[in-house]
This record gives structure tokens, C-alpha cells and sequence, in this order.
């Protein structure tokens, strides 16, 4: 069933390639259809439900899929999103909707498999097969710059793709020697004994895999080209979803399989978790343009997600798991929102925009909630996971923490400044009318809100299913 | 000759007696499309005699030839991709040579040729399965009547071919002059039993080495490459980069485990520069490129630098077999998806229209001649969908993008490497597959533009097709590899290396 999911995924994102020929519209409803049945499909899955069969024998390779507490957390909310970027591109892509729609599903498929597999041959192929669509995405239907932010994309994941694939093949062969088994099971590699010296070198190649794709400081320069440049479906997608990879990367392989190396490289890895908070901050604060300064956001929100996964312990990782998914929803409305803003006024600079309340109520009040959750507001998810992360990490480095902290002012400015800027202070004269969001956009932004909000005041439907898989990772408790 | 050595050249003879017929008919009726359906027959008629050949292997025919599931492999691949280019061949001609049915002689050769090459294993044979190659090629390179490229193609190849050939000759009388033999196992032998450090022989195996690198066009013997796949016909451009580089791998592979040829430190070394090399300034100097053919070709160039790891790996590794299922893996993927890339610059190429026609001006991109740079692949995506996808899965695969043939063969490569502490080739690979992506992913950037463009010629059902059908295999070795890693596996177990 689990390994059915993907499946359908890609069968479905086919079809809706070959349905534009039908008609210009069926590509949409036909991916509503198919997320709506691969909903289904997730839905009578249970929390544990794991698959494991035969693919490539000769390498001790298997497709082996499963749903913990953690994965299941995060392709529910892949599959939320997904039905998000899709509202959020109804109206935007006109041109080739089906090859669209294709890559649309292909992505998510390709993200279903990265938070599943269990087997490391099987996660590269994922993590990989998420990228084509993607930069189809970006480079189709982008905007003005899309060639350089679509290929500055690729390269960043594919090279950084490559180091973790050496890591892989090394780890499996060191661990084969030893044992005498040759696999690429999880399960046969975590307890792998490895020289300590080389173990940090394969620890270094899955560590700046999963950091670019975070993305975390120095690494993030791919980031906000691919963001600003994606159609707003790409965004929802990239920001919500594929930088949570890298984040469950680091969780669930980067770690675990390498406890030594992980330890002793824990200070340099959290120092660029606090320097992501703050110079991603920083940066935001300076943009001009909405979509940009989200992007940078973006960066300062994932180092906390850093941060808490070197950190080890059961509270920082959870509050992890937290905002990594606070994080999607409030990332992917604010790129909803960027892209609907584009639509109506045709740019993303925010000296054009100005007083946009007046014209747009409902849109300001959206705006406004997802500003404030992203500032972390208390009683919204973002500030749970936070919070936990810095109580969490206080204990095992107090001066990073401290520092980190100062991030969540840095917040606080960016995020009431894009707030000022766009929805507040004098109406901008050249913006005489500017539709509201109507139905169809407000159903999908009040379900996000309604989950921030839940997160926020009672995250221990999330911490309950996610506290079994993160012990299970061997967190410290 | 027994029973059993005609069943063991039984693919050989089906092929060579269907050249035969066809130049016999050819000589009283000409037709295009019999002269076609005649070839593919006489290729399918081949493949197919490899199985009952199978039965008999492995089988020594006279001291010249062994047929032996090693040899069937290259066979059949080469008997495939013949095949293709025969397919290929059609439309492409159309327009820019007056007669077809001569290349379809050829090409049957060619292909003979090649699969002569798999099954040697005396420098007699050799030299005779590379001149059948290489003459029918020149021929071929040159075959349009149209222009100027294909001729001057045809020179520098000729040229540059004919003195890789004679400096394997020189190689090949020093390692004579040594041992007195020209057998690969007894030459090995008498290495052996030099010592490993008779000068002659030492010296022989280089210059053999050397001429041999002309042919695959590792650097720095790569001069010939570029310039002769952007002049010669889009099809057999692909057949060059394929059947011919496969054919005097699969020798070179024999050559080095029968004959010890790189137990030698020297060798070794040498082997391992020039594949460096290939591998780093190949992609490289593909990254300066704006035609696609070039691009194509320096990628190949790249490619033989990465197939080297297979053959040093046969030195390096204690699992020789390993090395050599490597190779097998490695050159199944390549052949696929560089063909599916030629294929389809094939079918994107207008044919040269007659002077008085150049009343309708054609638009700069699709000018006359092959579809070469990288502004005429502009919306492709959007005209010609089946033949961008087809495109598009070539190069990803090219690239190294899971669930394509390119990625399963870049993966042993990464084993075979790993399991045998290549550390340098290995770092090689990484820079230069990290290198590739960019000139590969600017053709498919480019297919996805939006162009308002002249429209690309009118493709034939049956180009399209072998696209399509050459795209699909590389899709499917990639998603599911294991029947044809068995079937490998089962081979390289009977060499009993």
C-alpha cells in the first residue's frame, strides 16, 4: 500500500500529463482527483506500516519502505501541501497545465519516497528522482531569471547528491568488509563499525548533502534564485516540502548512522545552525522584494531545524519535528500569498505595493496571521518548535543558544516589516483595485491556519506521534 | 571446422551472407525499402542465430576466434545498435544521397566487423576486426553527396584512424618480436615469465595501449573526435560513438585479462592518466561547446575515461569478474543512451532541399543539415514532445539521473571503484559527472524555452520510433536491472577469469 502511494502518484501525474489533450482544464481536476485518492490511500495507512521486497539482489539492494511516527507526520503534511500548491497554481499556469500537473506529482511522489525508504540506494534514487520535476518546475514555468535559478538549483543538489552517493557506496563496503554482508538496508547499516577517522569523512558527505538542501549558511545561496524565480506552486512546494528532506535527512541518516562523528562535529554543525538564524535574518530584513525576503526567511527558520537535530536530545529534536512542520504551513501560505500578490500587481517589490489592506481586507487579515506566526507568536505552532529547540539546546551549549535566540527578534523585524511595507501605511496610489482572495484560495489558507493554531496550543497530537520514531533514532533522552 | 565451429559463427555467417545477398540484388533491382527490409531481416536473422550459438559456447574457432558468451554479448548489442543506425539511416538519407541501399551494405560490415572484435583473441584477428570497421566507416562518414562536412570528416578520419591502426601494428610486432607469439593467453605468458620487464614487450604494450586510445579517443589522443562526429552523418556519428568505441573495448577487456596487459605498474599508470584526463578536460572542453554533436562528442570522450575504471578495475580488484561485469553494465547503458541521443539529432535534420527551392527561406535554427546547435533544440519540448522526452531522458541518463541506464552504470562504476580503493578515479568521476550536468541540463533548458521557431522538419514514424523504443530501454535498465545483471553475471562466471 505504502509502496501504492508512490505508485499512484506517478501514475496519476501521467495521466494529468496526457489528459491536457482532452481538455485545457482536466489536467487540474484530474491531480485533484488523484491527490484526493492518494489522501485516501495515506488515510488507511497505519503508523508503522512497512513493505520490503526484492530489487537489485547483486548489491543487497530492496525497495524497503516505512511509516514511523516522523514519516508519517511528514507525508501527511507533503500531501496537504501538494493539494496547496495545486490550489495555489488553479489560476496561475495556463500554458501546458498537463506536463505541469505531471511534474507537480512527480515531485511529491519523488518526496513520498524520501520519507520513507528505509533502504540507502532506494533514498538516493528519491532523493534525486524529486529533483527533475522540480527543476522542470522552476525552469517552465519560472519567471524572468528562471534559467539561472533553475540550473544554480540542480547543481547545488545534484553535486552535493553526488558526495552522498560516494558516502553511501563507502559506507556499504567498509560495513561489507566487516560483516561480510553486502546491503543497503537501514536497518544493516546503523550499527556499522567504522574507523572514527573515515566515519567523519562519510559523515561530512550525508551532512552537506542534507545541508544544502536545508539549506544552512554557506550553502544557502541556491535558495532564494530557486524561490523568488519558481512559479508559486514551486515555492509552496520547495519551501514547504523539500527543504524538510534535508531536515529529515539529517534526523534520520546524517546521525544516526554515524552517533561518533555526529558528536564530535556537533559544535561547527550547531555554530552554522546559529549563524543560519541570524545572517538568514539579516538578510531578510534587507530585501525588497516579498517573495525574496520570505525565501531568506526560509533560511533563518531551517537553522533552528539544524540546530535542534545536533543538538540530540529528545527535546530539541522534537521541537525539530515542530517547526519543521509549522514551518511548511507557514511558509508555503506566505508563498501563496507572494504569488498572489503577483498576480494582481505583476511584481514582488514591495515599495509598489503599500496600504494593500484598504484594498484587500481578507487578504491583510490572512497576511497578518501568518506574519505573526512566523515571528513566532505563542499559541502558534512556529513558537512551539522554537522554543523547544532553544530549551532543548540550552543544555548542551548555552552560548549558541543564547546567540540563537537573539534570531527570534531578527524575526520579529523582518517580519513586521514585510507586513508594513505590503498590507500597511499609505494605500500606494498606482493600486486602485485589487481583487480579494475568494473561495477557493481562502478554504485551503483557513485549513493552515487552523492547523498552526492547533499546533500551537495542543502540539502533543504531533509530539505524541513523532516521540516513539525519535527515541527510536537514540536520541539522548 | 566441425559442425560446432559453424554453429559457433553461425551469427557471423547469417550476417555476412545477408551483405552478400543484399549487394547481389542490389547489383540487378535497386530499392530502398528492400534493400532495408533485407538488413533489418539479415540483423534480426543474426541475433536470433545467437542463441543456438550459445549452445556451443564457448567454443575456439581456429586459434583466431573464441565464441563465448562474452563474445554473444557484444554481439547482440552490437547487432541491436546496428540495427538502429540501419533505422536511422532511413530518413536521414533521404534527400542527401541518391542511393541508400550501399549503406546498409556497409553497415552490416561494420557491424561484422565489431562483432569479429568481441570474440578475438590472437592480434591477428584483431587487426582484421578493426580494419573491417574502420573501412566501412570511412565510407559511411563520408556517404552524404551533399557537402562538405561528411568529406572532410571522412579525411580526418581516415587520416588519424589509419595511424592508430599502424602504431597498434608497431605495438603489436614488438610484443611478437618478445614472445614469438600472437596468441593474447600466450603472450601473457611469456610476460610472465619475462618478468614483467622485457623491455620490448614493455614498449609493444605501450604504443598498443596507445593506438588503442586513439580508437576509444581518450585524451590526449581525442583530437579527431569532435571535429569527426560533428561532420559525419547524425546517425553514424552515434554508430562511431557506440558499436565502434564498444568493439575495440571489448577487445582491449580481453586483451588485458587473457594477457596480463596491465599487470605492469607502467600500464597501470598510463591507463589511469589518460582516463583522468578523458574524464576532467573531456567535460570540460564540452562545457565551451554550442553544437550539440560536439557536445556528444566530447561526452563520449568523458565516457571512455569513465569506462576505463571497468578496465582497471579488472587490475585493482581481487573479484576480476567484477571489473569485467562492470564493463558489460557499463557499455549496455552507454550504448542505449548514446544512440537514443543520436537518434534523435538524426531526426531533427532537415535534409539539404534543391537549389531552386530556396525561395521559402528556412529560419536560421533549422537551416539545412543537421539540427547541431544548441538554439535549434529551442521549445522543442512543445513541437515535438516525444522526440524531446526521448531526448531529454538520453541526456538526463547521460548525466547520471536515477532510474535511467546512465545511473545503474555509473553506480558500478562507484562499486567497482570503491570495493577497489580507486580513490583518484573515483574523485575524477564525481568532479566530472558534477561538471557534466551543466552542458547537459543547457540542451534540456533549452528544449523547454519558448521559441517561436521555423518548424522542424517532418519526423518519419519509423525514426521516431527507434527514438522512442532506444529511450524506453534506458528507462527500463534503469528501473529494473537485475534480469539483465544475471544474464551478465551468468556470463562473465563462465569465463572463469
Amino acid at each position: 500500500m505504502l509502496l501504492g502511494l508512490i505508485l499512484w502518484l506517478l501514475v496519476g501525474g501521467a495521466l494529468a500529463g496526457f489528459s491536457e489533450r482532452l481538455h485545457p482544464n482536466a489536467p487540474r481536476w484530474l491531480s485533484l482527483a488523484v491527490l484526493a485518492v492518494a489522501g485516501l490511500m495515506f488515510w488507511s495507512l497505519p503508523v508503522g506500516a512497512s513493505l520490503e521486497l526484492p530489487w537489485i539482489p547483486r548489491f543487497g539492494i530492496g525497495l524497503i519502505l516505512a511509516l514511523d511516527g516522523l514519516s508519517y507526520a511528514l507525508v501527511a503534511l507533503t500531501l496537504f501541501l501538494g493539494l496547496v500548491a495545486l490550489v495555489s497554481s488553479w489560476s496561475e499556469i495556463d500554458r501546458n497545465p498537463g506536463f505541469f500537473q505531471f511534474n507537480l506529482l512527480w515531485t511529491l511522489a519523488g518526496v513520498v519516497g524520501v520519507f520513507t525508504a528505509l533502504d540507502l540506494f532506494l533514498f538516493f534514487v528519491f532523493w534525486e528522482v524529486m529533483l527533475v520535476p522540480m527543476y522542470f518546475l522552476i525552469a517552465i514555468w519560472g519567471h524572468e531569471a528562471r534559467a539561472y535559478a533553475a540550473m544554480k538549483f540542480f547543481l547545488f543538489t545534484q553535486i552535493s547528491g553526488l558526495l552522498m552517493l560516494f558516502a553511501i557506496l563507502a559506507l556499504v563496503y567498509l560495513n561489507y568488509e566487516a560483516t561480510g554482508v553486502l546491503s543497503f538496508a537501514y536497518a544493516d547499516l546503523l550499527g556499522a563499525r567504522l574507523d572514527p577517522d573515515i566515519a567523519f569523512w562519510l559523515m561530512l558527505g550525508f551532512f552537506v548533502a542534507f545541508v544544502v538542501k536545508l539549506p544552512g549558511v554557506p550553502f544557502h545561496t541556491w535558495l532564494p534564485d530557486a524561490h523568488t524565480q519558481a512559479p508559486t506552486a514551486g515555492s509552496v512546494i520547495l519551501a514547504g516540502i523539500l527543504l524538510k528532506t534535508g531536515a529529515y535527512g539529517l534526523l534520520r541518516f546524517a546521525v544516526p548512522l554515524f552517533p561518533e562523528a555526529a558528536l564530535d562535529f556537533r559544535w561547527p554543525a550547531m555554530l552554522l545552525g546559529a549563524v543560519s538564524i541570524l545572517y538568514g535574518g539579516y538578510l531578510a530584513y534587507s530585501q525588497s522584494d516579498f517573495k525574496r525576503l520570505v525565501a531568506y526567511s526560509s533560511i533563518s527558520h531551517m537553522g533552528f531545524v539544524l540546530l535542534g537535530a545536533f543538538a540530540w536530545n529528545a527535546l530539541a529534536v522534537q521541537g525539530a519535528v515542530v517547526q519543521m512542520v509549522a514551518h511548511g504551513f507557514s511558509t508555503a501560505a506566505l508563498f501563496m500569498m507572494a504569488g498572489a500578490l503577483q498576480q494582481r500587481l505583476h511584481t514582488r517589490e514591495m515599495d509598489q505595493m503599500g496600504g494593500l489592506w484598504m484594498r484587500a481586507p481578507r487578504m491583510g487579515a490572512v497576511a497578518l496571521f501568518f506574519v505573526v506566526a512566523s515571528l513566532g507568536m505563542p499559541g502558534l505552532g512556529n513558537f512551539v518548535g522554537e522554543f523547544m529547540v532553544l530549551l532543548g539546546a540550552f543544555k548542551v551549549d548555552a552560548p549558541l543558544t543564547i546567540a540563537s535566540a537573539v534570531g527570534v527578534i531578527v524575526a520579529a523585524v523582518y517580519a513586521l516589516s514585510l507586513m508594513q511595507r505590503s498590507f500597511q501605511g499609505e494605500p500606494n496610489p498606482a493600486v486602485q483595485r485589487m481583487a480579494d482572495f475568494g473561495a477557493r484560495e481562502m478554504s485551503v489558507m483557513i485549513l493552515m491556519m487552523a492547523a498552526l493554531v492547533w499546533l500551537g496550543i495542543y502540539p502533543e497530537t504531533l509530539l505524541g506521534l513523532s516521540e516513539p520514531a525519535v527515541l527510536g533514532l537514540g536520541v539522548a533522552p | 571446422m566441425t559442425a560446432l565451429d559453424w554453429l559457433a559463427l553461425a551469427p557471423h555467417v547469417a550476417l555476412l551472407a545477408g551483405a552478400l545477398i543484399i549487394v547481389l540484388v542490389v547489383s540487378f533491382r535497386r530499392s530502398h525499402g528492400g534493400a532495408l527490409a533485407m538488413t533489418a531481416a539479415a540483423f534480426a536473422i543474426a541475433f536470433l542465430a545467437l542463441f543456438p550459438a550459445l549452445e556451443a559456447a564457448p567454443r575456439e574457432v581456429t586459434p583466431l576466434f573464441v565464441f563465448d558468451g562474452y563474445a554473444a554479448f557484444f554481439s547482440g548489442l552490437f547487432l541491436i545498435a546496428g540495427l538502429a543506425t540501419v533505422l536511422l539511416c532511413r530518413r536521414y538519407l533521404e534527400g542527401r544521397a541518391r542511393h541508400q541501399e550501399e549503406c546498409c551494405i556497409l553497415l552490416a560490415l561494420a557491424t561484422l566487423g565489431a562483432m569479429s572484435l568481441a570474440s578475438a583473441q590472437h592480434f591477428a584477428s584483431l587487426l582484421l576486426g578493426m580494419e573491417i570497421v574502420s573501412i566501412s566507416l570511412y565510407a559511411l562518414v563520408a556517404y552524404p553527396e551533399d557537402g562538405h562536412p561528411p568529406l572532410e570528416a571522412a579525411l580526418k578520419y581516415l587520416v588519424l584512424s589509419g595511424v592508430g591502426s599502424a602504431t597498434m601494428l608497431f605495438g603489436m610486432a614488438l610484443i611478437y618480436h618478445a614472445t614469438g607469439t600472437m596468441l593474447f593467453v600466450e603472450t601473457g605468458a611469456a610476460f610472465a615469465a619475462a618478468g614483467r620487464a622485457e623491455a620490448w614487450l614493455l614498449a609493444g604494450q605501450a604504443i598498443l595501449v596507445a593506438g588503442i586510445a586513439f580508437k576509444l579517443s581518450l585524451i590526449p589522443f581525442h583530437m579527431w573526435t569532435p571535429d569527426v562526429y560533428q561532420g559525419a552523418p547524425a546517425p553514424i556519428a552515434g554508430y562511431l560513438a557506440t558499436v565502434s568505441k564498444a568493439a575495440v573495448f571489448a577487445v582491449l577487456l580481453r586483451l588485458a585479462w587473457s594477457a596480463e596487459l596491465l599487470e605492469g605498474s607502467a600500464a597501470f599508470a598510463i591507463v589511469a592518466a589518460m582516463a583522468v584526463l578523458s574524464m576532467i578536460a573531456g567535460n570540460l572542453l564540452a562545457l565551451l561547446q554550442d553544437s550539440v554533436k560536439r557536445i556528444l562528442a566530447y561526452s563520449s570522450i568523458a565516457h571512455a575515461g569513465y569506462l576505463m575504471i571497468g578496465l582497471l578495475a579488472l587490475a585493482a580488484l581481487a573479484d576480476r569478474a567484477m571489473a569485467v561485469e562492470t564493463s558489460l553494465m557499463f557499455l549496455a547503458g552507454y550504448v542505449a543512451m548514446t544512440l537514443t541521443a543520436f537518434a534523435v539529432v538524426a531526426e531533427l535534420s532537415p535534409a539539404h532541399r534543391p537549389a531552386d527551392a530556396d525561395q521559402a527561406e528556412p529560419t536560421p535554427a533549422f537551416r539545412p543539415g543537421d539540427a547541431d546547435l544548441v538554439a535549434a533544440y529551442r521549445g522543442l519540448f512543445w513541437r515535438r514532445p516525444m522526440l524531446a522526452s526521448a531526448l531529454a531522458v538520453a541526456l538526463l541518463s547521460l548525466a547520471g539521473i536515477p532510474l535511467t541506464a546512465g545511473f545503474i552504470a555509473k553506480f558500478y562504476l562507484f562499486a567497482a571503484g570503491v570495493e577497489g580503493a580507486l580513490w583518484g578515479l573515483v574523485w575524477a568521476l564525481i568532479v566530472g559527472s558534477a561538471i557534466s550536468i551543466y552542458y547537459y541540463l543547457k540542451i534540456v533548458f533549452a528544449m523547454t524555452e519558448r521559441a517561436e521557431q521555423g518548424e522542424p522538419p517532418s519526423a518519419s514514424i519509423l525514426g521516431t520510433a527507434t527514438a522512442i523504443t532506444l529511450a524506453l530501454a534506458v528507462i527500463a535498465l534503469g528501473t529494473y536491472p537485475t534480469p539483465l545483471i544475471n544474464a551478465i553475471r551468468q556470463i562473465v562466471a563462465a569465463l572463469q577469469l
